[in-house]
C-alpha cells in the first residue's frame, strides 16, 4: 500500500471566518486506495477542510495538490473534472427528480452532454445509472421520487452520485450522519468495499468510532482547526491527547468498541 | 460651472422620495424577506391620500399635517394588507410572494383611477418653500433645498431607530438571524407587522413629499418601483446606507445622463448598474446572501415525458384547432392566432420559470424585441416575410443574451427585480428613441405578404409555429441540457458539485426563451401590423406570468393551458369590465393564497392522489421509520 501513488497532498491549509479559525495549518496526504478518517469534535473544522478540497471554499492560505497538479482555488466543477466525488454533511441532491435521474444528471455531466439539446435524458445512460444504483443497494429505489426518500437512503444516492464520474478520490463528509447504527456500518461497509476493490482514495468524517476503527487505514485528528494527532488506528486510539477530547465530550469510544456492536 | 451644480442639487432633489421609497423595501425585505412589489403603489397611494388631505386641510400646518397624516393612513392600509395577505404567504416560495404583491399594485392602480379619476392632479406648493434662490444666475426651488436637507435627517432618524431602542434591536436581530428572535419569545407576528408599517410609512411620505414638485397620476407606481429596483440592486437589498447611497447615484446618473445621452438618459444608469453587478453582484452594501435552503417549489412530481395516449391527445387537440376556420368566422380566426401566439410566449417564460427556476418579471422585453426585430427588416431592410419571421427573433435572441448574461449572475429576487428594470430599459428606449422606433407612434403598416395574409392562414401559420416551439420546448425540457437546467434549479450546491457550470447553463436557457419568445413578438407584429412600445410593457410581462401560474408553474407544459384559458378569459374580461386591473390583480391574489398549484397542477395532483391510494409503500414506509430513529 505505501508504494501507491499520492493521490492528494495538502500543505499549511488554512482558513478564518472573521476572528475564528476554522482550519490552522493543516497538512497531510493520502494514498491512492487508502481510506483516511478524518475526526474531532463538532466545529473542529472537519467540514471546512471538505470544502476546501473539493473547491466550494477558497483556503485562507496552503496548498492542495490533486494527482501532483495544483488545485488550489479551483472551482468545485474544476475539481470535479479531475476525478473528485463528494456527499455533503447535509445532503444535496434534486429533490423533483426521480432517483435515477438523480444519477442519469451526473452521468450526463461526466459524458460532457450538458449542452445536448436533443438527446432524450431518461433514456440515457439508463443502465449506468441502474448499476451504480445497484452498488450501492438502491436499485429497488429507482423509479422514486428523491424528494421522498429517507434520510439513510438520500445518503446512499449521494454516494451513487458521487461515483458516477469514476473518481479517483472521494470526499465524504459525515457519510452516516443521521442513519440508523445498522445502516452506518452497512453504508461504511460498502463504501470500503467499493474503494478497495476499485483503488479509490477516501476521506472521510466520522463520528461512530466503530466505523472509523473498522475501516480506516489512517485517522487525522482534529481540534480547533488543528491536527493534533495522526496515524494508525491503534496509535490514535492511545494517544492520550485524543482521549482526552473524546472523553470531554462523554464519548467513551474505546469500551464500546471492545463491547462491540453486531456485525 | 452653475448649471452643472444646480443640476447636482436637482439630482440630490430627486433622490430624497427614492431612498425613502427604497429603504422602507429593504427594512421589509431585511426581516421578511419578502420583495414588496406594492411599494410602489404604497408610494403611489401616499400622494394621491396627500393630495386629497392637503386640498382639505387648510394653511401652513394643514398642509404638512396633511403629508403625514396621509402617510400613517397608508401605512394602517399597509397593516391591513400585511395582516391579510402576507402572513398567509411567507412561507410560499418567493415568486408566489413576488406575484401576491404584484396583484395587489394591479389592483391599486384600478382603485385609484375609480377614485381620483384618469386626470393628472396638481397638488400644493409647500408653504414655506415656494420660492427659489438665485445661484449664479440659476434658479434653485427652495422645496428642492428642503428635500436635500430631508434625506440625512430621515437616515439619522433610522439610523438612531435602529441603534436605540428596543424595537430597533429587535429588527436588527431578526434580520441577522430570524430563528433566534424566534427563540427569544419575542411576538414575530407584531415584529413583522410593525415593520411592515415602517416600510409602507417611508414609501408613503416619499410620494406624499413628491406632490409639490410632480403631478399626482396612475402611473407612478410603476415608475418609482423600477427605480427603486434599480437603487437596491445597486446599493444592496436590506442595507439602508445602501439605499441612501444607490438613490443619490441613480439621480445623479439621472440627471447628468439626460444632458449626455439626451435621448437615451436611462443608457448611463444601466451601465453603472451592469458595473455593480459583475464587481459585487449582492450590491455596494449588500451581504452575498446564503442559497434558500427550502425546496424551490411545492410539490416534488417527477416530470416525465407523454404517454403514448397522451402525446395521440396533443395531435387530436392539434388537428382539432386546425379545423376552427372551417366553422368559424375571421374574428374567431384573429382571436385563435392571438391565443396561438401567446401559447408560445407562455411556453417560452414557462420554460425559463419552471424548469430553470427563474421567475422572470420583464420577459415581454424580448416578446417586443422580436417585434421590433420585424418592423426593423421589414420596413428598413425591406425582407421578404419568411427572412423576417427567421431573423427578427434574433433581435429578442440578442437582448436575452446581453441583459441575461446579467441577469443569471443572481436569482430568486434579485433575479425578478433585475429582470424587471431591464424590461423598463428596453422599453424607455423604445418610448424615447422616435427616430429609430418612432416612439409612442409606433411602426405601421407591417402586413404579412399574400400567402399568410387570409386570417385562416395567418392562424395556420400561428399555430405551426405555436406547436413546434412548443414541442422543442419540450424536447430541450426533457434533453440532457433540460435536466441539467432543472438540476442548477433543484440544487446549485450539488450541480456545482457533479460539473455543471450553472451560470453557463441558465445564461443559455434564459437566451433559449427569450429567442422564442421573440418568435411570437415576430408573429405578433404581423398579427397586429404595427409595432409599439406596449409590446415590450410590464403589462405583457405580467400576462405572461400570469398564463404560467394558471396553467401551474410545477407542470410541464402547463403554460399552453394557462394562454388559452387566459386569453380567453381577458378577453371575455375586458369586454365586460373596465376594471380589468382589479379582477385580474385580485385573481392573481387569489390564485396564489388558494390555488397555487394552478389548473394542470390540480389536475395532476387529483390522478395522482387516485393512483397512490391503490398500492401501499411498505418498503418506503419502513425505510422511513428507520430513518426517523
Ligand atoms: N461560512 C462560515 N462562516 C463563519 N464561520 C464558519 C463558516 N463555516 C464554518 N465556520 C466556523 O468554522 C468552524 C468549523 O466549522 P466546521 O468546519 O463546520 O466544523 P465541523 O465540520 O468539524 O463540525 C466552526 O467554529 C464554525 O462556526
Ligand atoms: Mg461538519
Amino acid at each position: 500500500m505505501s508504494t501507491a501513488p499520492t493521490l492528494l497532498s495538502v500543505e499549511g491549509l488554512s482558513k478564518s471566518y472573521g476572528g475564528v479559525h476554522a482550519v490552522r495549518e493543516v497538512s497531510f496526504a493520502l494514498r491512492a486506495g487508502e481510506i483516511l478518517a478524518l475526526i474531532g469534535p463538532n466545529g473542529a473544522g472537519k467540514s471546512t477542510c471538505f470544502d476546501m478540497l473539493n473547491g466550494q471554499t477558497t483556503p485562507g492560505a496552503g496548498r492542495i495538490s490533486l494527482l501532483g497538479g495544483d488545485t488550489t482555488g479551483k472551482k468545485p466543477r474544476e475539481i470535479w473534472r479531475l476525478g473528485v466525488g463528494r456527499t455533503f454533511q447535509i445532503t444535496a441532491t434534486f429533490p423533483t427528480m426521480t432517483v435515477r435521474e438523480n444519477v442519469q444528471v451526473a452521468l450526463v455531466s461526466y459524458g460532457r452532454q450538458l449542452f445536448n439539446l436533443w438527446a432524450s435524458t431518461p433514456r440515457f445512460a439508463r443502465d449506468e445509472a441502474g448499476r451504480l444504483l445497484e452498488l450501492v443497494g438502491m436499485s429497488g429505489y429507482a423509479e422514486r421520487p428523491c424528494g421522498e426518500l429517507a434520510y439513510g437512503d438520500l445518503k446512499r444516492l449521494e454516494l451513487a452520485i458521487a461515483l458516477a464520474n469514476q473518481p479517483k478520490l472521494l470526499l465524504m463528509d459525515e457519510p452516516t450522519a443521521g442513519m440508523a447504527p445498522r445502516e452506518r456500518i452497512d453504508l461504511m461497509r460498502l463504501t470500503a468495499g467499493i474503494a478497495r476493490e476499485k483503488s479509490i482514495g477516501v476521506l472521510f468524517t466520522e463520528h461512530d468510532m466503530d466505523v472509523v476503527f473498522e475501516h480506516a487505514d489512517r485517522i487525522l485528528v482534529l481540534n480547533r482547526g488543528s491536527l493534533i494527532a495522526e496515524g494508525s488506528p491503534e496509535e490514535v486510539r492511545r494517544n492520550p491527547q485524543v482521549r482526552a477530547i473524546y472523553l470531554g465530550e462523554g464519548l467513551v469510544y474505546d469500551a464500546r468498541h471492545r463491547e462491540g456492536l453486531p456485525s | 460651472m452653475a448649471f452643472y451644480f444646480v443640476q447636482f442639487l436637482t439630482g440630490l432633489a430627486s433622490a430624497a422620495s427614492l431612498f425613502l421609497v427604497a429603504s422602507g423595501l429593504s427594512i421589509i425585505f431585511g426581516v421578511t424577506r419578502i420583495v414588496n412589489f406594492a411599494h410602489g403603489a404604497f408610494y403611489m397611494l401616499g400622494a394621491y391620500v396627500a393630495f386629497t388631505l392637503t386640498e382639505r386641510f387648510s394653511g401652513a400646518l394643514g398642509f404638512w399635517a396633511g403629508i403625514v397624516v396621509a402617510s400613517l393612513v397608508v401605512a394602517v392600509v399597509g397593516v391591513l394588507v400585511e395582516m391579510v395577505l402576507l402572513r398567509r404567504i411567507y412561507h410560499a416560495p418567493e415568486l408566489f410572494q413576488l406575484l401576491a404583491t404584484f396583484g395587489l399594485t394591479l389592483m391599486v392602480q384600478d382603485l385609484v383611477v375609480m377614485i381620483w379619476g384618469p386626470n393628472d392632479l396638481l397638488g400644493r406648493r409647500a408653504p414655506g418653500f415656494r420660492g427659489a434662490v438665485e445661484f449664479f444666475g440659476q434658479n434653485i426651488p427652495t422645496y428642492d433645498l428642503f428635500l436635500i436637507a430631508l434625506s440625512p435627517i430621515v437616515l439619522g432618524l433610522l439610523w438612531l431607530l435602529f441603534q436605540r431602542t428596543r424595537w430597533g434591536v429587535l429588527v436588527r436581530a431578526a434580520t441577522q438571524d430570524r430563528d433566534m428572535v424566534a427563540a427569544l419569545g419575542v411576538n414575530q407576528k407584531w415584529l413583522f407587522t410593525s415593520v411592515f408599517a415602517l416600510g409602507v410609512f417611508l414609501a408613503a411620505l416619499g410620494g406624499a413629499l413628491q406632490i409639490p414638485r410632480d403631478a399626482v397620476h396612475h402611473a407612478l407606481d410603476l415608475r418609482i418601483i423600477v427605480d427603486v429596483f434599480v437603487v437596491v440592486v445597486i446599493g444592496g437589498l436590506g442595507s439602508i446606507i445602501g439605499a441612501f447611497v444607490a438613490a443619490v447615484l441613480v439621480s445623479e446618473l439621472n440627471a447628468f445622463g439626460i444632458l449626455i445621452f439626451p435621448k437615451i438618459s436611462i443608457i448611463l444608469v444601466f451601465l453603472v448598474m451592469a458595473v455593480v453587478l459583475i464587481v459585487r453582484p449582492w450590491g455596494l452594501f449588500g451581504k452575498q446572501e446564503a442559497p434558500a435552503r427550502r425546496t424551490p417549489g411545492l410539490t416534488v412530481n417527477p416530470w416525465r415525458p407523454l404517454s403514448q395516449g397522451e402525446r395521440i391527445a396533443a395531435w387530436a387537440g392539434l388537428a382539432v384547432a386546425a379545423m376552427l376556420p372551417l366553422v368559424s368566422g375571421d374574428y374567431a380566426l384573429t382571436v385563435g392566432s392571438e391565443i396561438a401566439i401567446f401559447v408560445i410566449f407562455a411556453a417560452s417564460l414557462h420554460f425559463l420559470m419552471s424548469v430553470g427556476g427563474l421567475a422572470s418579471f420583464g420577459h415581454a422585453a424580448y416578446f417586443g424585441l422580436g417585434a421590433y426585430g420585424i418592423a426593423f427588416l421589414a420596413k428598413m431592410a425591406g425582407l421578404p416575410m419568411i427572412a423576417c419571421l427567421l431573423l427578427g427573433p434574433l433581435l429578442g435572441c440578442l437582448g436575452a443574451a446581453i441583459f441575461g448574461f446579467f441577469a443569471v449572475q443572481l436569482s430568486g429576487v434579485y433575479f425578478a427585480m433585475l429582470t424587471l428594470a431591464f424590461a423598463q430599459i428596453v422599453w424607455s428606449i423604445a418610448f424615447q428613441w422616435v427616430a429609430v422606433t418612432g416612439g409612442d407612434n409606433g411602426i405601421l403598416g407591417l402586413w404579412p405578404e399574400k400567402w399568410a395574409a387570409g386570417p385562416a392562414s395567418f392562424y395556420w401559420l400561428s399555430i405551426g409555429i405555436a406547436a413546434l416551439a412548443v414541442a422543442a420546448l419540450r424536447i430541450i425540457t426533457f434533453s440532457p441540457f433540460g435536466y441539467a437546467l432543472r438540476a442548477t434549479r433543484d440544487s446549485l450546491l450539488r450541480s456545482e458539485a457533479i460539473g455543471i457550470d450553472a451560470k453557463r447553463i441558465q445564461w443559455t436557457a434564459f437566451v433559449i426563451a427569450g429567442t422564442v419568445a421573440g418568435v411570437a413578438g415576430a408573429l405578433f407584429a404581423y398579427l397586429k401590423g404595427s409595432v409599439f412600445p406596449d409590446s415590450l410593457g410590464i403589462s405583457l410581462s405580467v400576462d405572461a406570468l400570469v398564463m404560467v401560474l394558471l396553467g401551474g408553474v410545477e407542470t410541464v407544459s402547463g403554460a399552453v393551458i394557462g394562454a388559452i384559458v387566459y386569453k380567453m378569459l381577458s378577453i371575455w374580461l375586458v369586454s365586460q369590465t373596465d376594471l380589468s386591473k382589479l379582477v385580474l390583480g385580485g385573481v392573481i391574489v387569489l390564485m396564489v393564497v388558494a390555488f397555487p398549484k394552478g389548473i394542470v397542477g390540480m389536475l395532476e395532483t387529483l390522478r395522482n392522489l387516485r393512483r397512490r391510494s391503490e398500492p401501499a409503500k411498505p418498503a418506503l414506509l419502513k425505510s422511513r421509520i428507520e430513518g426517523a430513529e
